[in-house]
């Protein structure tokens, strides 16, 4: 059979980089093709050349068996290529119609006047024919983020979209949503569209793909029927050697005292509406607690809230006993709270500083980093070197300005940073957000000896793998709220599911 | 051919490229002086006579850069911070006030007493203008850019009116010709600053304090832990405030250095050089304005002000003084506004380079994260 899409050798080349090198790639008419690879390993640059934001250095790209040219990603939207980003493109203040007309120039988004009848009919019947559930006159900041991507998908199949590229798209939905975009996915497969779904979740290739094209390092590996690979064969292709996929070990330190609790911690969001509301719970010293749920359920703003960024509207936190004054990362710091905020570059690091200042952003107040109002460079420097060596963070010298260094480093340099300040408890938020697999490793490693050290650490993570695989207790946070507590040792992740999407 | 961004700068690029750029404008002034008659290699060597060589040029070019290094240093040390302070002008004219009022008060006290008030006056006015658009910034999220601006023009207006249009107590009203032709009063014999003479060339006090400025502001920049805040906050305001540092009061605290600096740069025109309220000459110098591009010109280096404001100030003095019918004033303009061209344009090789390439095969490696 004639494949939908052909890419012929396609090599794309940035300062430095080879980002794609003589990839191939087929997917099918009626077919979901995944495309699985480590950060890095040239997915996005593949979906970006087919989606004509870039273009490829050498090589071909045919669809439907002609050969195609994209100038600009008007020209893949006319050939029939759309999208759908792990950020959404969405206007905001919009409704969904007209955010779905939007970027139109066939139809409505001709005329000078617009017929919202006539869209919202359109979308009504997508919406129904596909199980994408949406009013289209809704509002977009009214949307939860499942309900957006499905705005985001509609947006693509009002364009006629034949061939449609989902980037991550599971990231964000909790496991019952995930299962409902699975069926979307399926029931555009099946009216003969062909979906091209990128993902580093094994089971979920496995649960909806009917062949996966496996990228390692810019070049396409292999590609495989789903049907006769498995989570560690794929995981082997992917890595390009075994590894240990997460299981939970038995946590290894001695759980003592109490060093975190809250009671009734309340705390607004960025627009001013109760974010956090009425959260109790306490860490032990020694223990990982997670914190679960779906992104956008107070996670950020409760993190944000102990680490003392975000005022606290009620409740108290103790802090080792301790009561926390709030609204102070001054007081926070100096009651041995470390965090690792899920913003790395901005705020967790200041990019345009060096390694070295990065290391001793919280430490510079103190001797020995400075004396009295000045500071001691020589200390600087030598701690960052011996830091930078203890956690092996990769980077030409500790003088190179932080953005220079991949995620994973800087991941590294804010770890140090904040296990040298010896914490009491450890808030790691989204720690392994955007890391490869290497990089994931390394940071559950320092995680566990953390905890292994006697630390508390409170983790919050949208990953339940990741939770399984580390976590002493669950909570799992829905709209503000704790929606139930659950040892890790006899939790499943159906029943998390359920709790993420506030449902007992 | 493609222009890509540099990973690393090299050291000798910040020297290299603003000495080309300067270069290309002479380059392209010499353009502009052919096309207007006048010979370029005869009009640069007068030019730079004028500024430099001729007898007591130098000490008049000292004079012309003495407040522009007030201004450029007022400039630098607030865009370190990511802080555009752009009241630099308003800040200069408010610490003349203060520094002329305090000078007039303090008439008959020890001169050195007098001098040291005038000093303290006109950095507390400036700094106190500069204060407005700082809590406005720290406390309700305003633009700095338009509220230290518009200021601008407020002081400006009332520093006329203090002298043309009010009989306030920095009016001269003694006779009938100052009533006429409307000017401050003559500061009194305490409140002069001293200069000193070393082979012919005149440092004035003004031009020395704007010195030691200089080193302080380099001292605080780069050996202290309020210049390591300044640095964090000015690249990523929440990664300060993430650690801990108090970013409203740190703003704050930086527009008051700013606006401080430029008022004894204002201070400084009443006691060094004018010894009176001058609204039309202080208006008329737009040294505010020069601050800016002089901070610009120097990448917010405090050393690097020292230089380009003496440069600045030595073409300054040389369009004092050659123009005429056969040296029209404009060129000085023109080859400001060209140098300052070419140095922006310059920025650009600092932070890019340009590639030819040739054979883009060999540029094979292993492919870490793609740069998007």
């Amino acid at each position: 059979m004639q494949p939908a899409v052909a890419l012929r050798g396609i090599t794309k080349r940035f300062p430095a980089v080879l980002a794609n090198d003589q990839v191939d790639f087929e997917a099918a008419l009626g077919e979901v093709h995944a495309l699985l690879g480590e950060n890095g390993a040239g997915k996005t640059t593949l979906s970006n050349i087919l989606t004509g934001l870039y273009r490829p250095d050498e090589g071909e790209i045919v669809l439907f068996g002609r050969p195609a040219e994209f100038h600009s990603p008007r020209d893949a939207i006319d050939a029939g290529v759309a999208m759908v980003h792990q950020h959404f493109r969405l206007v905001v203040p919009f409704t969904v119609a007209e955010n779905v007309v939007l970027g139109d120039h066939r139809d409505v988004g001709r005329t000078f006047l617009l017929h919202p009848r006539a869209i919202e009919r359109r979308v009504e019947e997508l919406s129904r024919r596909y199980g994408l559930a949406v009013d289209p006159r809704a509002r977009i900041w009214q949307l939860s983020v499942g309900e957006q991507q499905r705005v985001e998908i509609l947006k693509a199949l009002y364009q006629d979209a034949r061939i449609l590229i989902l980037d991550e798209p599971t990231a964000v939905l909790t496991p019952q949503e995930a299962g409902e975009l699975f069926e979307t996915m399926r029931a555009m497969a099946a009216d003969g569209r062909t979906v091209i779904f990128i993902s580093h979740k094994l089971h979920e290739v496995k649960a909806v793909a009917d062949r996966v094209t496996v990228l390692r390092r810019g070049r396409s590996v292999v590609t495989v029927s789903t049907a006769e690979a498995t989570p560690r064969s794929l995981a082997a292709l992917m890595v390009g050697r075994e590894i240990e996929l997460g299981r939970r070990q038995e946590s290894a330190g001695e759980v003592g005292e109490s060093v975190l609790d809250l009671e009734g911690v309340g705390a607004q969001g960025d627009r001013g509406s109760a974010a956090v509301k009425g959260v109790s719970f306490s860490v032990r010293s020694g223990e990982i607690v997670a914190v679960a749920g779906v992104a956008g359920n107070g996670q950020r703003e409760l993190a944000e809230t102990i680490a003392g960024i975000r005022p606290r509207t009620s409740g108290t936190i103790r802090v080792s006993g301790r009561l926390l004054s709030g609204a102070d990362p001054r007081a926070a710091i100096r009651a041995r709270v470390g965090y690792v905020p899920e913003d790395r570059l901005g705020t967790g690091v200041a990019p345009g500083l060096s390694v070295a200042n990065n290391i001793v952003l919280k430490a510079y107040r103190r001797p020995p980093v400075s004396r009295g109002p000045l500071l001691r460079f020589r200390e600087i420097r030598d701690r960052a070197r011996r830091l930078m060596h203890q956690y092996d963070v990769r980077a030409p010298g500790s003088h190179v300005p932080a953005w220079h260094l991949s995620g994973g480093n800087l991941q590294k340099v804010v770890l140090a940073r904040e296990f040298s300040g010896t914490p009491a408890v450890l808030v790691a938020a989204s720690p392994t957000r955007g890391l490869d697999v290497a990089g994931i490793e390394t940071v559950h490693a320092y995680l566990r000896e953390a905890a292994a050290s006697g630390v508390g650490v409170l983790l919050i993570s949208e990953d339940l793998d990741e939770i399984l695989a580390l976590a002493d207790r669950i909570v799992v946070m829905f709209e503000g709220s704790v929606s139930g507590e659950r040892d890790a040792a006899t939790a499943t992740a159906d029943d998390l599911g359920l709790l993420m999407a506030g449902g007992e | 051919m493609r222009i890509e961004r540099r990973l690393r700068q090299p050291w000798w690029l910040s020297v290299a490229v603003p000495v080309v750029s300067i270069a290309v404008a002479f380059l392209l002034t010499a353009l502009v002086l052919l096309a207007t008659g006048h010979p370029p290699l005869h009009s640069f060597r007068r030019l730079f006579d004028a500024a430099f060589v001729a007898n007591g040029a130098l000490s008049e070019t000292v004079v012309s850069a003495t407040p522009l290094v007030f201004t450029g240093l007022a400039a630098a040390v607030a865009f370190r911070m990511n802080l555009f302070n752009i009241g630099g002008e308003g800040q200069l004219y408010a610490g003349a006030i203060t520094g002329a009022t305090v000078g007039l008060l303090m008439a008959g006290a020890p001169s050195p007493l007098v001098v040291v008030g005038m000093i303290a006056a006109g950095a507390a006015g400036g700094a106190f203008l500069a204060a407005i658009p700082g809590i406005l910034r720290a406390f309700f999220s305003t633009n700095e850019i338009i509220t230290s601006l518009m200021l601008n023009y407020v002081v400006g207006v009332v520093l006329t009116y203090l002298i043309f249009d009010s009989h306030s107590y920095l009016r001269d009203t003694s006779g009938f010709e100052a009533n006429v032709f409307p000017q401050g009063k003559t500061l009194p014999d305490e409140a002069a600053w001293s200069s000193w003479t070393i082979n012919g060339l005149v440092l004035p006090l003004g031009f020395l304090l704007a010195v030691g400025v200089a080193v302080f502001v380099w001292a605080l920049y780069t050996r202290t832990r309020f210049g390591f805040e300044v640095q964090v906050i000015g690249d990523s305001a929440r990664a300060g405030r993430y650690a801990g540092m108090r970013t409203r009061r740190k703003i704050l605290a930086v527009m008051c250095l700013s606006g401080g600096i430029a008022g004894v740069g204002g201070a400084s025109q009443d006691g060094d050089f004018r010894h009176q309220l001058d609204p039309q000459g202080l208006q008329q110098a737009n040294y505010g304005y020069g601050g800016i591009v002089i901070a610009a010109l120097a990448r917010y280096n405090p050393f690097a002000v020292l230089l380009v404001a003496f440069l600045l100030g030595g073409l300054q003095n040389a369009g004092f003084t050659l123009q005429g019918a056969d040296f029209p004033a404009g060129l000085v303009g023109v080859m400001q506004g060209l140098i300052l061209f070419c140095a922006l344009g310059g920025e650009l090789f600092v932070r890019y380079r340009v590639r030819f390439d040739r054979s883009p095969r060999t540029v094979k490696t292993a492919a870490p994260e793609p740069a998007p």
